[in-house]
C-alpha cells in the first residue's frame, strides 16, 4: 500500500509488497539503492537482491540470463545509466530475445537536478521506444506508479519504466482500474487537446487552469504509455478540436511528440511539440527552476496551444 | 585412465563431423566464419557429446545445462553440434543465413531450438551466462552453465565486470572456456590488443584457471571434470587453439576468420576430412 507522495518510494514499497508473494521477481542494483529505491526489496529479501556494483553493462546481460532462468528481474539504476550506459546490453541481450527484464529508470527528466547535464536523462524515451518489443512507462504520479509496477510484474516482456526522483502531486484517481497502454482524460475540453506525460500531466492541468479564463477549453491526456501507443484513443481525444500540444520532459526529438507526429500524420491539424530543444541540461538549486528554465511550466504549456489556435 | 579409448575415439569422430558440418554449411562463395568454428570445434564436440546434459527432444527441459556462444560468430559450430544431436533437421545447414531458414548468421533463441540466448554483439555472453548460474541457483538446481568466450572478445569491458561480478557471487556453477586462437578479425591479438598473460588476469580476478590444448581430448574433458569440482567459485578453461584447426590452408590465418572458401579450397577442405576419419578409424 502506497504510503508517500514519492514515486521512487512507491516504486520500491509496490516491489516490496508483490515480492512477498511472487519469488520470481529478483531486483539488480547498481550501486544507487538508496536513490533508486531498490534497497527496499535488498532489505526485505537479501537473497533476491544483486548487488552488481558500478557496472550497469553487465547488470543489463545477467538480468537476461535471470529471465531466462525464469526470472523476473528488475534493473536499476538513475536513468540516464539504466538505459544509456548498457544500451546495447538491452538491445541485444535483452529486447531482441523478448526477455521478461524489467528496467527502472530513476531520477529521470531533469529531476537530478544537482547533479546536471552527465545525470539528467532527457533523450531516455527516444532510446527505448526505438527498440522493438519494447514497452515505454512514464507515470505522472505515485498512484499511477504503483498500478504500473504491478503491471509491469504481471506482463511478459522487456519493459522500461521512467520515474521522476521528486513528489508530484497526485492527479490520477486511486480507485480506477490501470492496464498497460490506456491514455486517460484528465481534463474535459474542447477547443485544444494537449497530450502529455510525467511531471508535464500537472502541468498542462494547471494550464488548463488559466486558459479557462481566457476563455479557452482545453482537454487534458496523460499519455503514460509511450509505447505501444494507443493509436485509436489517440485520434478519438482529437475529435472535434482545433489543434493539438504535446508535452514531455524530454528532447523534441524521439519522445512523446515525435511518435504523436507520427500517428497522427494524417489528421491535418496543427500540433506544437513542447518539449527540451536539441541541448542537455544543467544543475540548478531545484527541479522548478529547472522546469522553467527549459520552459516546462504551465504557462509554456499554455503558450503552445494559444499558438495552434491561432494557426487556424 | 578415466575415459575407454573407445569414448575417446568416439569424440574425435563426433568432432570430425561437427567440422564436416561447418563445411556442408559453407559450400564455395558463402560467406561464414570457418577459422573461430573450426578453433573450437573439440571443445564443442567434449561438451554436447560428454559433458553436458542435454535433450534434444525437449530443448527447454529444465533439467539441461545451458551453453552460451558469447563469441556468437562462431554459432556455425554450434548449429553443427545440435544438427547432430536431432535439435533440427539437417536440411537446415545449406539454409544458414537465409531468410527462410532458422539458422541465424548470430545465435537467436527465438529462431533455433537448442540456442539459449542472443548473442553476437561481442562482451557480453558471459554476463548472461552468469545471471543464468544465478537464476539456477536460486532455485537449488544443480545444472552447469558454459559460456564459450573469445580471445579477442577479452577486450571487451564487460568481460571484466562479469568476471569481477562471478567472483563475487562466487558462481561454482559457471564454467567459461576461452578459444585463445591468438587470431581476431583483421590480425593477431597481439597485434590489436593486449590481452597478454591471460591466466594472471583470470586468477588475480579470484578465478580457478586451467590452460589446455583445446585440441586433446584427454586435456578438454579432464578441464571440464576440474571445472565442476571446483566449488569455490567460478572456473574457466583457457584452450590453446589454433584459428582454422584441420584446414591446412585456412590454419593461424585471420583472412579465414570470416570469408568464403574457393572451389579448390573447399575440395581441400573435404580431402582434410576425409584424411581426418581415416587416421580416427586406423
Amino acid at each position: 500500500m502506497r504510503t508517500s507522495d514519492s514515486l521512487r518510494k512507491t516504486y520500491g514499497e509496490t516491489l516490496v509488497e508483490l515480492g512477498k508473494d511472487n519469488k520470481s521477481i529478483v531486483m539488480l542494483e547498481a550501486d544507487l539503492g538508496n536513490s533508486t529505491m531498490s534497497s527496499l526489496f535488498g532489505s526485505a529479501y537479501p537473497e533476491r537482491y544483486f548487488q552488481m556494483g558500478i557496472a550497469e553493462q553487465n547488470m543489463a546481460s545477467v538480468a537476461a540470463g535471470l529471465s531466462l532462468a525464469g526470472k523476473i528481474p528488475f534493473i536499476n539504476s538513475f536513468a540516464v545509466f539504466a538505459r544509456g550506459r548498457a544500451y546495447d546490453q538491452i538491445r541485444s541481450s535483452v529486447a531482441i530475445a523478448k526477455l521478461n527484464v524489467k528496467i527502472c529508470g530513476s531520477s529521470a527528466g531533469l529531476s537530478d537536478y544537482g547533479d546536471g547535464k552527465t545525470h539528467q536523462s532527457i533523450d531516455d524515451i527516444a532510446l527505448m521506444q526505438v527498440l522493438p518489443n519494447m514497452t515505454v512507462l512514464s507515470p505522472c504520479d505515485a498512484i499511477e506508479t504503483e498500478k504500473m509496477t504491478k503491471a509491469m510484474v504481471e506482463c511478459n516482456g522487456p519493459v522500461y519504466l521512467r520515474i521522476n526522483r521528486n513528489d508530484l502531486s497526485l492527479v490520477t484517481d486511486p480507485k480506477a482500474d490501470y492496464k498497460i497502454g490506456q491514455m486517460t482524460e484528465m481534463v474535459k475540453g474542447k477547443d485544444v487537446v494537449v497530450f502529455a506525460t510525467g511531471v508535464m500531466v500537472q502541468q498542462s492541468i494547471q494550464a488548463a487552469k488559466i486558459l479557462e479564463k481566457e476563455g479557452i477549453s482545453l482537454r487534458v491526456v496523460n499519455v503514460s504509455t509511450i509505447k505501444p501507443l494507443d493509436v485509436t484513443a489517440l485520434q478519438s481525444y482529437c475529435e472535434g478540436v482545433k489543434g493539438i500540444v504535446t508535452a514531455e520532459e524530454h528532447s523534441i526529438f524521439g519522445g512523446l511528440g515525435s511518435a504523436v507526429c507520427s500517428a497522427l500524420s494524417m489528421k491535418r491539424l496543427p500540433i506544437e511539440v513542447l518539449g527540451i530543444q536539441d541541448s542537455f541540461g544543467t544543475s540548478a538549486e531545484n527541479y522548478s527552476i529547472l522546469l522553467k528554465h527549459y520552459g516546462l511550466e504551465s504557462e509554456d504549456v499554455a503558450k503552445k496551444v494559444r499558438a495552434v489556435l491561432s494557426a487556424n | 585412465m578415466k575415459y575407454s579409448q573407445e569414448q575417446i575415439i568416439e569424440l574425435k569422430r563426433k568432432a570430425i563431423q561437427i567440422r564436416a558440418n561447418i563445411l556442408e554449411m559453407i559450400p564455395p562463395g558463402k560467406v561464414g566464419h570457418l577459422g573461430g568454428s573450426s578453433s573450437i570445434a573439440d571443445v564443442m564436440a567434449a561438451l554436447y557429446f560428454h559433458t553436458m546434459e542435454v535433450n534434444p527432444s525437449d530443448p527447454k527441459d529444465p533439467k539441461r545445462d545451458r551453453l552460451i556462444m558469447s563469441k556468437g560468430h562462431a554459432v556455425l559450430v554450434q548449429y553443427a553440434c545440435l544438427v547432430e544431436l536431432g535439435y533440427f533437421g539437417r536440411e537446415e545447414l545449406a539454409k544458414v543465413k537465409t531468410l527462410e531458414g532458422m539458422l541465424q548468421g548470430h545465435p537467436d533463441m527465438d529462431k533455433t531450438p537448442g540456442i539459449e540466448a542472443v548473442t553476437g554483439s561481442l562482451g557480453q555472453g558471459l554476463s548472461v551466462a552468469l545471471g543464468l548460474a544465478l537464476g539456477l541457483r536460486l532455485d537449488k538446481l544443480p545444472n552447469r552453465v558454459y559460456a564459450i568466450v573469445g580471445d579477442g572478445e577479452q577486450a571487451e569491458g564487460q568481460i571484466w565486470e562479469a568476471v569481477m561480478a562471478a567472483h563475487g557471487f562466487k558462481a561454482n556453477n559457471l564454467t567459461a572456456i576461452v578459444d585463445f586462437n591468438g587470431l581476431q578479425a583483421t590480425s593477431t591479438t597481439k597485434e590489436i590488443f593486449p590481452i597478454e598473460n591471460l591466466v594472471g588476469k583470470w586468477s588475480s580476478f579470484g578465478w580457478n584457471v586451467i590452460e589446455i590444448d583445446g585440441h586433446d581430448m584427454v586435456q578438454i574433458l579432464d578441464a571440464l571434470e576440474e571445472a565442476k569440482a571446483f566449488t569455490e567459485g567460478p572456473s574457466v578453461i583457457l584452450a590453446h587453439t589454433v584459428k582454422g584447426k584441420c584446414f591446412p590452408f585456412a590454419e593461424g590465418k585471420a583472412k579465414y576468420h570470416n570469408a568464403s572458401m574457393t572451389e579448390e579450397e573447399y575440395k581441400e577442405a573435404w580431402v582434410c576430412i576425409e584424411n581426418l576419419k581415416r587416421e580416427v578409424e586406423a
